[in-house]
């Protein structure tokens, strides 16, 4: 080693005279690197303005056809209609898509370009505290001339769980960091060092010095917006989930479950007052925080896994998770909502730490709809704007039809093949009746009452029902079924990617349609026959063309945790209609 | 070459070589063998400004160092340097040849191939992310709860490990001042932490947690550290992390090395020697008692509690640093301030008394209102001894007195007829007294 360092010593020495005048060449192509990240991440940057009177913040686009995501808190003043100025120095019009207000999170889009510059999403989890980040946005609206404002500063805290401020708003698994988050910078994004889009700032700590960043600024992660992102161009108003059961910290340290609702589907799987929670959608539980960090960032109405534990012994389960609060909760707080009232001032000293960040603002006045922004809204109880919800559900249904049109098959369908153990079965469905024959016993039922249908056969949650008003769907439509909306994206057992969701209302029954995103089939059905018990699931696989359309040839029923037949279907008939 | 620039070249010089060695022997060489061997390498190869720099090298490096200990320019220049070289490596050692003598050449040259493996490992990425010195120092940080959570005072704050037995230093403050502690480790272990002592002069508490083979700061070996250096700052601040939740890094960099001249309330501070005075954002609640450490996790200092300039009324971020601690901290470990008091000490049949000595402290309004002398009574013992308004009582005999009661209470435990010697803070100096009451 001697040798080595003595003569890297005496290199070093006399190659010195090169540098010393010179500039640091690492440091200003480091600079040069930053300065081009920054460039480009600062273009996709949106600020936001209400159409009328004062207010507004930040934002971000994440798509080329103008798809940006900002916060509630700071869409909501605005209105339907947005103005966003952005760093080419145009003002584009936007409109609402939807709000998540528990998430703080609202999706707008623009228009007026079908290549926006727009931030690509990292992944968040990957984030690491000590890392580079900085925050682009209309901190104290100075961007007067479009031109958003960056901060630059490192990851203070990952994985944070911040307590809801007063209002329904709770920030959970967000991201802290010391880029200077400042009223104004609400919506804007927080990018990594790569200029990847890792969270949209959103809250900030204040204290003693009033409402200016004292170092301490926390941001949604985009993780918890992937899992919503689907939801959020639904054009509803989305909720987050609720478990159906509270947990506490025990004595030993470990998170048990406090309180549990006997109607919630955890309860179904078996879980009790009690019991341990281990594992949830994929992450350890240690504390109630974690807890909660994960609960947090899941949409109402995904299924995800859970492991508790009870004397020693692990149980793994599917757990379909619930509205956290009540339609009417949600619907008033999209009309009152945590927007501050006008005299919340900066001055003021704010009642709690953590405080979200809008600028005062006054309500906006029914301002006109410039003309692009009122074609593609449709106002609608229960949905922040109904055009997108019609026109996801079309493009779904749009994509499912392309593979198989079954409108006019109107006669009976006869289903006719073998279970896995070799015995023949039949399925039979008319518009007024069906039967099922299974190697267990036959089954009868008239559709003229659906919900009594919903308990046949025995043990199946309603298998008849459910295949009947799977057909109902493919012969009529989401038009003609009932009411039928578009839930957004969830996950799908035994599918890496999350899937198009339409949720179907028909003779009081709801079901959900599960559609693969990529090919359009539909290969979920589930039905829920009973208010409080376990649907019946039927999933749709082995789909080959045939006669000219895509048809499933393995249905897979389950219901609770059996599984209550596999039908593998050797032939498909379908009666046509006479025609006139 | 101006004197300056000499300087700055022989800085840089150094760096590079320790850097290459500590990449080469990690473990971390003493610099005076480096230096032996920088000179043993200058003194071939003759040029007159390499020695000059030789000379700087020589008289600068007394301590182990590596890379990461370098300063911010230092690394720069090292960068900077290994990157041009890296770019050029070919046509400067071709060049370097051509003067070396033979001998040297022929070595030099049969270098290169661990020379560009050496610089591509020097270079530094655009974007360096403090996140695995974050992690290695989070386990040595601590989350202390305590007294508070009344009238805007918070009942957290900050700590941090400093021996391996569950030492902890902490800035004394007004959340220690309960029966007990709780400490949170990193990971969400808890204790029940005691408090071993504090020294209001320095604003420092150590406590004790019972647990072993814990990470921890050497105190002792703490860098001194310059404006410019870039600092994490690791705290609770806001009490954000609870449980096994780490605490809040914060970056930023010394902006200066002053006398700290603030105030916490209406009272200055105790201490008034140099502080670090940081851009990061440490003056928040719960921060306290945080570490302040360099780039590469060693300790700098402690942040500060939440206190004010005098002179503006800003509210300063700025950390202790470790050498003006460490006396505080190991005295307070050797037990000098923690011996206990025997429970049944007699007090004095006829006390004294502060009217005796002529002492008229500020009111006293505050649970613990620190003993500034408000004024002296002309004539008495205490202007006999020269004490004057503003001084602050620190020590009576050898016991530390933080408050006015504590003064009074000490004070019955002396004879009105004994001498009483009293160490007062004047300025930034102590100053010890000692008063007799004239008997009549």
């Amino acid at each position: 080693m001697k040798p080595i360092a003595l003569m890297l010593s005496h290199l070093l020495i006399l190659t010195a005279p090169a540098w010393a005048a010179a500039p640091p060449e690492v440091v200003l192509q480091a600079e040069a690197e930053r300065v081009e990240v920054i460039a480009k991440a600062r273009a996709a940057a949106v600020c936001v303005f209400a159409r009328e009177g004062q207010g507004g913040g930040s934002g971000v686009v994440i798509s080329p056809d103008g798809y940006a995501l900002s916060n509630f808190h700071v869409t909501k003043p605005a209105g339907n209609a947005i103005r966003c100025g952005m760093l080419d120095g145009r003002v584009y019009d936007a409109v609402i898509v939807s709000v998540d207000p528990t998430g703080d999170v609202a999706l707008i889009k623009l228009f007026g370009r079908d290549d926006f510059p727009h931030a690509e999403l990292a992944d968040s989890d990957t984030v690491r505290v000590g890392d580079w980040a900085f925050a682009v946005g209309n901190p104290f609206l100075l961007a007067n001339d479009l031109a958003p404002t960056v901060t630059y500063g490192i990851v203070s805290g990952v994985h944070r769980y911040q307590y809801p401020a007063g209002t329904i708003l709770e920030y959970t698994d967000c991201i802290q960091t010391d880029a200077a988050i400042n009223p104004g910078n609400s919506g804007g994004p927080l990018f990594n060092a790569q200029g990847q889009l890792i969270g949209i700032n959103g809250r900030a700590s204040f204290e003693k010095r009033g409402r200016v960043n004292v170092g301490v600024g926390y941001a949604i992660s985009i993780n918890q917006i992937k899992n919503f992102l689907g939801y959020l161009k639904s054009g509803r108003i989305v909720d987050h989930a609720s478990l159906g059961a509270t947990v506490r910290t025990d004595f030993d340290g470990r998170v048990v479950v406090d309180q549990i609702l006997d109607d919630s589907d955890a309860y179904r799987r078996g879980m009790r007052r009690g019991d341990e929670i281990v594992r949830f959608a994929g992450r350890s539980i240690t504390t109630v925080n974690s807890f909660k960090n994960v609960l947090g960032i899941l949409p109402q109405g995904w299924r995800v896994p859970l492991t508790y534990r009870r004397d020693g012994q692990s149980h793994d389960c599917l757990v379909r998770l619930a509205a956290l609060h009540h339609e009417g909760e949600l619907a008033e707080a999209v009309r009152s909502g945590p927007t501050p009232s006008p005299d919340e001032g900066p001055d003021e000293q704010p009642e709690g730490p953590q405080q979200p960040l809008p600028l005062p603002t006054e309500p906006a006045p029914s301002a006109e709809m410039p003309e692009i922004v009122a074609q593609h809204f449709e106002a609608r109880a229960g949905y922040t704007n109904y055009f997108f919800n019609q026109s996801n559900r079309q493009r779904v249904w749009d994509a499912f039809t392309a593979r198989g049109d079954f409108s006019g098959l109107t006669t009976g369908w006869m289903l006719t093949g073998e279970t896995p153990t070799g015995e023949m079965f039949t399925v039979e469905l008319a518009d007024e009746e069906g039967a099922i024959r299974l190697p267990e016993g036959e089954s009868l039922a008239r559709f003229d009452d659906v919900l009594s249908a919903a308990t046949k056969p025995g043990g199946s949650g309603g298998l008849l029902a459910a295949l009947h008003l799977w057909r109902r769907l493919l012969l009529v439509g989401p038009a003609e079924y009932g009411e039928v909306y578009y839930l957004g994206t969830a996950p799908l057992p035994g599918r890496a990617e999350l899937v198009d969701v339409l949720v179907g209302n028909h003779a009081g029954i709801e079901t959900t349609f599960y559609f693969d995103p990529s090919l359009g089939d539909l290969v979920a059905v589930e039905m829920f026959g009973q208010y409080g018990a376990d649907p019946c699931e039927i999933y749709f696989d082995d789909i080959r063309e045939i006669e000219g359309r895509h048809f499933p040839h393995r249905l897979e029923v389950r219901h609770g945790d059996i599984v209550y037949a596999v039908l593998e279907v050797k032939e498909v008939a379908f009666e046509r209609p006479v025609e006139n | 070459m101006t004197n300056r620039r000499k300087n700055n070249v022989a800085q840089t010089f150094l760096s590079v070589s320790f850097c290459s060695l500590s990449l080469w022997e990690r473990a971390g060489e003493r610099a005076s063998s480096v230096a032996q061997t920088f000179l043993s390498v200058t003194a071939n190869s003759l040029s007159l400004w390499e020695r000059v720099v030789s000379f700087f090298y020589h008289t600068r490096w007394e301590r182990p160092v590596s890379f990461f200990s370098l300063s911010l320019w230092e690394k720069r220049a090292v960068s900077f340097f290994s990157l041009s070289l890296w770019e050029r490596a070919g046509e400067r050692v071709c060049a370097v040849a051509e003067r070396a003598p033979h001998n040297l050449r022929l070595r030099l040259l049969s270098l290169l191939p661990a020379l560009l493996i050496l610089f591509t490992a020097v270079r530094l990425p655009a974007q360096v992310s403090f996140a695995p010195v974050v992690d290695e120092v989070q386990p040595q940080i601590v989350k202390i709860y305590g007294a508070g959570g009344l009238a805007g005072l918070e009942a957290y704050q900050s700590g941090f490990l400093i021996s391996a037995e569950g030492h902890i230093l902490t800035a004394w403050s007004h959340v220690l001042d309960a029966t007990s502690a709780t400490v949170h480790l990193h990971d969400g272990r808890r204790y029940e932490a005691e408090l071993v002592g504090a020294d209001p002069r320095v604003d420092v508490a150590v406590l004790k947690i019972d647990a072993e083979n814990l990470p921890y700061f050497d105190l002792n070996v703490a860098p001194e550290a310059t404006e410019g250096t870039r600092v994490l700052a690791f705290c609770n601040l806001f009490g954000i992390a609870t449980g096994d939740e780490p605490a809040s890094v914060l970056h930023g960099r010394i902006a200066i090395t002053t006398p700290l001249a603030a105030r916490s309330g209406a009272y200055p501070t105790l201490y008034r020697g140099p502080v670090y005075i940081l851009d990061a954002m440490t003056n928040n609640p719960g921060a306290a008692g945080g570490a302040l450490t360099d780039t590469s996790g060693r300790l700098l200092g402690m942040l500060g509690k939440e206190v004010q300039s005098t002179l503006t009324g800003t509210w300063l971020n700025y950390a202790l640093p470790a050498d003006r601690i460490r006396p505080a901290v190991h005295a307070l470990l050797s037990g000098e301030s923690a011996d206990p008091l025997p429970e049944d000490r007699p007090r004095a049949e006829q006390a004294i008394t502060l009217a005796d000595l002529g002492l008229i402290l500020v009111p006293d309004v505050l649970t613990r209102t620190p003993p500034f002398i408000d004024a002296v009574r002309p004539d008495s013992p205490a202007a006999v001894a020269g004490l004057a308004p503003d001084d602050l009582v620190v020590f009576l005999e050898e016991r530390l007195v933080p408050s006015c009661q504590m003064l009074r209470e000490e004070l019955q435990f002396i004879a009105a007829d004994q001498p009483v010697s009293l160490t007062v803070m004047r300025g930034d100096e102590l100053v010890q007294v000692t008063l007799q009451v004239q008997q009549d």
